[in-house]
């Protein structure tokens, strides 16, 4: 296992143990995979059915938009998308703190997950919102404030998923990883506010957390709906990799111990 | 429905790519939990 000390698999080293001790209870690989083996069936079964019902009824049963017609049924992939690939970042940048400050164990593999499946999720967001803009705006793609800057934000995926792979030790990866993450952070309020700061083709929020929706209620309750049910699926197949990746860290590590033993003998 | 190749093509995404990466997760999951069995001396005392 290079670069990785085979007892972090089972306890933080005593060092870490007064600072963050809340924090390190959860870092127990072991405990991590007990806690998530059980949670997980949950959060699937979970996610399926509310994204399956949020689908149906937005699909056949929300009204449409008195303006753009049917084609308002793709806020409710979009909209989740959009919520992912920024949600997820989010999620990215505090697994970053908690992987440089306090030398997580769990937090480098969770990093290392999350930013494949916010990709995903990012170019899902691209690719529906280019899937609504030909129709209402009459182009695949503009150089819109909105736009661009989540482009940059898969940009940033990209590069993390590059980075953290692009050492020989996992280690260096993953604060190279992690630097770039914390960096990348500036361009989420650069996102949230760019329909406000600048002058776009792109709607405003029609969500906000200081003011009531602008949005009819029969179309609200699909969207919250599809909302909750991709965010059970993003965790879901994060907490699915990152298990995978804990006992893959484990195999490394039993197999080096194993090969160890052979060359004394 | 004036627009419904978007409509579909965008639920089709919508489907394919989360669908497509839960896959991906379970089947390493569940590959990453069979090959540690095999190894773990910890599963034998644990099994027996």
């Amino acid at each position: 296992m290079t670069g990785v000390d085979a007892s972090s698999l089972v306890s933080p080293p005593p060092s870490q143990r007064s600072a963050g001790r809340n924090l390190h209870r959860f870092a127990n690989p072991g405990r991590f995979l007990r806690i998530s083996g059980a949670v997980l069936p949950w959060l699937a079964v979970s996610a399926v059915a509310l994204i399956a019902v949020g689908l149906i009824w937005g699909l056949f049963f929300a009204p449409a938009d008195w303006q753009q017609g049917d084609a308002v049924r793709i806020i409710y992939i979009h909209v989740p998308a959009a919520w992912l690939a920024s949600g997820g970042y989010m999620a990215l940048a505090v697994c970053s703190v908690l992987s440089l400050v306090w030398r997580h164990p769990l937090a480098d593999l969770a990093a290392a997950e999350i930013s494949p499946v916010g990709a995903g999720f990012t170019a899902l967001c691209l690719a529906t919102g280019s899937l609504w803009g030909k129709p209402m705006w009459g182009a695949w793609w503009v150089w819109d404030a909105r736009l661009t800057s989540v482009l940059v934000l898969f940009f940033l995926y990209i590069g993390h998923v590059a980075l953290v792979r692009a050492f020989d030790d996992p280690v260096r990866g993953y604060r190279a990883g992690a630097i770039l993450a914390l960096i990348g952070v500036v361009n989420l309020p650069i996102i949230k506010f760019s329909v406000d700061w600048w002058n776009t083709l792109h709607q405003p929020a029609t969500i906000k957390f200081t003011g009531a929706p602008t949005m009819f209620v029969g179309m609200l309750w699909p969207l919250m709906i599809c909302l909750l049910g991709y965010t059970l699926a993003f965790v879901a197949i994060v907490v699915a990799r990152t298990r995978a990746a804990v006992m893959e860290r484990r195999i490394r590590g039993l197999l080096m111990a194993r090969a160890a033993e052979d060359t004394a003998a | 429905m004036t627009h419904l190749p978007f409509i579909v093509a965008s639920y089709a995404l919508g489907l394919l790519i989360p669908g497509a990466y839960g896959i991906a997760a379970y089947v390493r999951m569940r590959g990453a939990r069979v090959r540690l069995a095999a190894i773990d001396p910890r599963q034998h005392r644990s099994a027996r």
